[in-house]
């Protein structure tokens, strides 16, 4: 078993990918933390902390939820409004929530603007502009959300977790698998559940190494 | 088949940039007489792109873009070069292939997409440099037209390697010295609309992009033709002001300078005998549509 550990960074600039270090992706079920392997239940419990431990608790929604292009996506849609607008309602004064998507997979040169939108190529600058301190990936294709993850951990202290509707992301922090309406909604609970007893990390917002 | 194909979700919708808003609420997919004249009136289907200040390249890409009969249903092919700065702003979809070999994916590509989506009709537009076109890409560009594959080969015509400084290429005008090229070009322009006709092509155009009327007209026909028929190919003069020594606000008098009757870029065209009844066809239902509606206005009034 590796001793290797999936943890926040800023690793180096060209992190190894967490597979080639060992990590294995969760079994349906179960969830991953750091790369070690939990029953699902615990990783809400553990998003939840992160979010409300975080000064900018950032939820990025890909072009699969943030396009209409069926009933599920729209339903998902619905339910990470409804996680946003919870995680608003929950932490404490001095920590912000936010709601960025990540609407397009292509680099935008000459230049995206982080304040309104994160790209997979260069996810790190939306992160360093908004001092984003966690974040959850979801409705982002599998093969961008690894490239972005992976440069996250790189460049950035950003706790990463990613809401998956496939079999996770051992590049993330904390990576869910068979994302679905329901999970949201539990996680949503889990938030709603831990207010009040997580104490936000302040005055210790760290949130990149370059800045 | 119109904007009904793309909805943001509309718990998000407040969170996306104001351009997806826009593409969803004023760009012209599904238009049916889509042309340049949207340009300014609805979202066009190009962002902000990198290309130079007074490129004429940025020109040719809006009017060919809004020319396009069935944006929701084109794919574009790409190569390397200027062009492959700007698909990424793009709302049409593309591929953007290696250097040289877009008419070969082109080709795949048109031919799985006539399997996959029997019923529909999906327009492939390869949109390239003149060195991908003819320098690197000859070969595959040459043989998709032989194999009479049913899609538009777009070549953007700079006379030289613009992006990497200023080399040679094989659309170059004899005698021209540029940066990278300081001998001058041995030899003639190659004349690849001459060899796109003897190679199959059933409309071949070759024009700059100064009028954009002709533009839209020839975009439409060219992927009308290539629909229903097989090849057609436009050479569309679109020069590189940086590389010959031009100022930003010049490049549209470079072209009109290049297109008189004399010059080299005098509009030519070829189309086929089948092309022609096709055109004639279209042009007849073109004119039986308009007596429709104004006969239906009349009756209105």
């Amino acid at each position: 078993m590796t001793q290797y550990r999936v943890l926040p960074g800023p690793e180096h600039f060209l992190p190894p990918s967490a597979a080639s270090m060992g990590i294995c992706l969760p079994n349906p079920g179960e969830a991953h933390i750091n790369g070690v392997i939990v029953p699902e239940e615990k990783a809400y419990e553990e998003a939840a902390k992160q979010f409300l431990m975080a000064k900018v608790p950032t939820l990025f929604p890909g072009p699969l939820v943030l396009w209409a292009w069926n009933e599920k996506a729209a339903k998902k849609a619905t339910a990470i409004r409804h996680l946003y607008n919870t995680l608003k309602e929950c932490v404490q004064p001095g920590q912000t929530p936010m709601l960025i998507p990540m609407p397009d997979y292509r680099p935008k040169y000459p230049k995206i603007n982080p304040e309104v939108e994160i790209n997979p190529n260069h996810p790190n600058l939306t992160i360093w502009h908004n001092k984003i301190d966690c974040c959850m990936f979801i409705g982002v294709h599998c093969h961008q959300a690894n490239l972005s993850l992976k440069i996250i951990r790189g460049g950035t202290s950003c706790y990463t977790i990613a809401m998956c509707a496939q079999a996770g992301h051992e590049d993330a922090m904390l990576s869910f698998r068979d994302a679905s309406v329901e999970k949201i909604m539990k996680l949503a609970e889990w938030v709603r559940k831990l207010k009040g007893t997580v104490q936000p990390r302040l005055t210790s917002a760290k949130s990149g190494a370059s800045n | 088949m119109s904007k009904e194909r793309i909805k943001i979700s509309e718990d998000l919708y407040d969170i996306m940039p104001s351009d997806y808003q826009d593409l969803v609420k004023s760009a012209t997919y599904g238009k049916e007489d889509r042309g340049w004249k949207d340009i300014g009136n609805s979202k066009e289907l190009i962002e902000q792109h990198s290309l130079c200040a007074g490129c004429p390249e940025s020109m040719a890409f809006r009017y060919i873009l809004a020319s396009l009969p069935n944006p929701e249903d084109t794919v574009m092919v790409g190569s390397t070069g200027c062009t492959s700065l700007v698909f990424p702003m793009v709302a049409v979809h593309n591929i953007h292939s290696l250097f040289g070999n877009q008419n070969a994916i082109a080709s795949g590509l048109k031919r799985a997409l006539s399997v996959r989506f029997p019923g529909r009709t999906k327009d492939v537009v390869v949109l390239a440099g003149d060195g991908a076109t003819v320098d690197i890409g000859l070969d595959m560009t040459l043989q998709a037209w032989f194999r009479q594959e049913k899609f538009t080969t777009i070549c953007f015509d700079n006379e030289l390697y613009a992006n990497t400084g200023g080399q040679e290429s094989g659309l170059m005008q004899k005698g021209f010295v540029a940066k990278m090229a300081p001998v001058g070009k041995l030899f003639d322009k190659v004349r690849l609309p001459e060899i796109a006709r003897e190679s199959g092509c059933h409309y071949v155009i070759s024009c700059t992009v100064s009028k954009p009327s002709l533009v839209e007209k020839v975009v439409r026909n060219a992927v009308m033709i290539a629909r229903e028929i097989g090849p057609t190919y436009l050479q569309l003069y679109t020069p590189c002001i940086l590389e010959i020594g031009k100022n930003s606000m010049e490049g549209l008098q470079e072209m009109r300078d290049s297109e008189k009757p004399t010059e080299r870029f005098a509009y030519k065209e070829y189309i086929s005998e089948p092309a022609k009844e096709l055109l004639a066809e279209v042009a007849a239902k073109d004119k039986e549509k308009k007596a429709a509606a104004k006969q239906l206005a009349a009756q209105g009034a």
